[in-house]
């Protein structure tokens, strides 16, 4: 099918040396192919008047200072250089946002594969339960509200509750409003709703590996478990490995709504602000547009770097 | 526990040693339960009578189950000013409507970029690639500014339309279809389909599994929208936005809160028990190459 559909521009542009036809060419080949165009039309223009569009439109605003109500002013760098030099809760928001990145990525990323990998191991019945029980928090539809109740800060908070029936305390602990808990608490939740995507992709893949290899690596002096994981399944996982890390790093990237649901817009002395609530409070409450978009800049920045840096680690995977 | 050790499939292979098998089991025991139980605890809590809400010390398992908590929800907003149906059927209208647009769109999208190679296919499918390495949230602002000049705020649309073109249903569709031979591709034209009855009859039937996949990832998505910055309107918002409000209505409306909390998440748990073995089918096709 590739052969058909690239040959006749080739053939055409050996018998006719004008020069002409290039352009001739091109147009020949998007009225030729002009049924996939059409049905790529209604997605494509979705996706790019609200993705691709946006994200230019944000780089290009980010220059500007704009309140919605008066004409875009341009004002240089000046947006960045008061973010970064300026701004001390957009470097309290960083801060954190980089501990989810550094503590929540990995540590959700490797559990997604490692639950994956042991579930894997179980019997049909056993596994689709065991996946169900560790997908489902991520799809029960934002009800991480049930861990306000799990960390209230009163004594019918079940935390509280629990430790001051088993006597480790005497009063209760106000959990999320004490700065030195929220970020764990936060990370906690989120973790507890990061197996999602990527995990039932670890899952599907590791039920597809060809199973010859394995024999195979059994004969070649494979001995163990571990080393049947690194040198057979995680390099023939390396595709899903791939996609997994994507969904994993910009989730992490993207903790926000937990943040505000647990611990409040914005948290006590901002201890649960990351980059994202603080592009919330710049975008959606102060309306100072061009400033959101600097902020949305660095974190779309941040975000590609750390997939792309992550997708160059991958590749030796298992080499 | 040897019994329950049964229930494993035991590796029979002399590269694995029981020691480590079992640990590994214990592992998942426990994990799974810090997974499940905020779970279980949610749905109990929905059917506990108030006095055992707020029990010292707390307890986990309901002792006498009730509908209470769920005649109140009603008795509460049958009195408040829109009726808990109306948040309902927003909810269910945005999450359908997001849902099936969000399939069938992407697939017919999916369809020429997985099967042929056009000007732009490559490079139309490696933007939507890099798409998935950010979050929506980066396109907030120009999101709220393209909603308003398309007059858009304050309602449904607002919602639903971006979400039809989320970049990971495109991509795991296109992924799946690509399992599709071209010989049946070819024998469809030989009989004279042109391409959009191919999409619709010869495609569309075979990528089931991918429909179903969208559809979990889709769905829980709208389904807990709580209609963000764009609605305004109590009449239009959405039933996620209705347990904020109840919640935010403190202590004594702990119970109603956790039976809105249980109708959100029973919904989306449901489909996904359904449809699992269709989606682990088309997640193994997720990978990326490089």
């Amino acid at each position: 099918m590739q052969a058909e559909t690239t040959s006749p521009p080739a053939v055409s542009s050996l018998v006719q040396p004008k020069k002409q036809s290039r352009l001739a060419n091109v147009w020949r080949e998007l009225k030729k192919n002009k049924h996939y165009y059409i049905l790529m039309s209604p997605y494509m223009l979705i996706f790019f008047a609200f993705t691709v569009v946006p994200v230019v439109f944000s780089i290009v605003l980010s220059f500007f200072y704009f309140n919605m109500l008066e004409f875009p002013r341009f004002v240089g760098w000046q947006n960045y250089s008061r973010l970064f030099l300026n701004d001390d809760v957009f470097m309290i928001a960083l801060k954190n946002t980089l501990l989810f990145a550094v503590i929540c990525g990995p540590i959700s990323y490797i559990a997604c594969f490692l639950f994956a990998w042991i579930i894997n191991e179980l019997s049909p019945k056993v596994r689709a339960l065991m996946t169900l029980v560790f997908y489902a928090p991520s799809i029960s539809g934002n009800v991480f509200f049930i861990w306000l109740i799990i960390f209230s800060g009163d004594r019918y908070g079940y935390l509280n509750g629990f430790l001051i029936k088993f006597g480790f305390m005497l009063e209760p602990i106000q959990w999320l409003t004490n700065e030195k808990y929220i970020l764990p608490i936060i990370m906690i939740v989120q973790l507890w709703l990061s197996l999602g995507t990527s995990f039932l992709a670890f899952i599907a893949g590791l039920q597809t590996i060809d199973k010859s290899l394995i024999e195979a690596g059994a004969i070649d002096g494979i001995r163990n478990r571990w080393q049947e994981l690194w040198f057979i399944t995680l390099p023939s996982m390396r595709p899903q490995l791939m996609f997994g890390a994507v969904m994993q790093i910009t989730s992490s990237f993207a903790v926000a709504d937990i943040s505000v649901a647990l611990a409040g817009f914005p948290s006590v002395n901002y201890a649960g602000h990351t980059i994202v609530t603080h592009l919330m409070d710049y975008g959606t409450i102060r309306f100072e547009m061009g400033y959101a978009s600097a902020i949305a800049t660095v974190l779309f920045a941040m975000m590609l770097g750390a997939n792309k840096l992550t997708q160059r680690l991958l590749r030796k995977v298992g080499e | 526990m040897t019994r329950m050790m049964a229930a494993f499939r035991m590796p029979r292979r002399l590269n694995r040693s029981f020691t480590v098998s079992f640990m590994l089991f214990a592992f998942l025991a426990v994990f799974g339960a810090f997974m499940a139980l905020p779970l279980i605890y949610a749905v109990n809590n929905a059917f506990k009578p108030l006095n055992e809400l707020f029990l010292f010390p707390p307890r986990f398992f309901v002792n006498n189950p009730t509908m209470d908590n769920f005649y109140d929800l009603v008795a509460l907003m049958g009195n408040s000013w829109v009726p808990l149906s109306r948040y309902i059927v927003n909810t269910l209208f945005i999450t359908i409507v997001g849902t099936i647009g969000h399939i069938l769109l992407s697939s017919a999208a999916a369809y020429p970029l997985a099967k042929y190679r056009f000007p732009g296919s490559k490079i139309l499918f490696s933007i939507v690639v890099m798409s998935l390495m950010f979050s929506g949230h980066v396109t907030a602002i120009p999101n709220y500014m393209v909603m308003s000049w398309l007059g858009w705020i304050n309602t449904h649309a607002s919602i639903i339309v971006p979400s039809l073109a989320f970049p990971l249903g495109l991509f795991l569709m296109k992924q799946f279809m690509e399992q599709i031979p071209d010989a049946l591709l070819e024998a469809a034209k030989i009989d004279g389909a042109n391409e959009y009855r191919i999409y619709w009859t010869i495609v569309m039937p075979n990528v089931k599994p991918a429909w179903l996949t969208l559809m979990i990832l889709q769905f829980p998505m709208l389904w807990g929208s709580d209609g963000g910055n764009f609605i305004y309107s109590e009449n239009l918002k959405t039933l996620h936005y209705a347990l904020g409000q109840i919640t935010a209505g403190g202590i004594a409306r702990a119970g109603v809160g956790a039976a809105v909390a249980l109708i959100l998440m029973v919904v989306p748990i449901t489909l996904f028990i359904i449809s699992q073995s269709n989606v682990l089918q088309t997640m193994a096709t997720s990978g990326m190459k490089e």
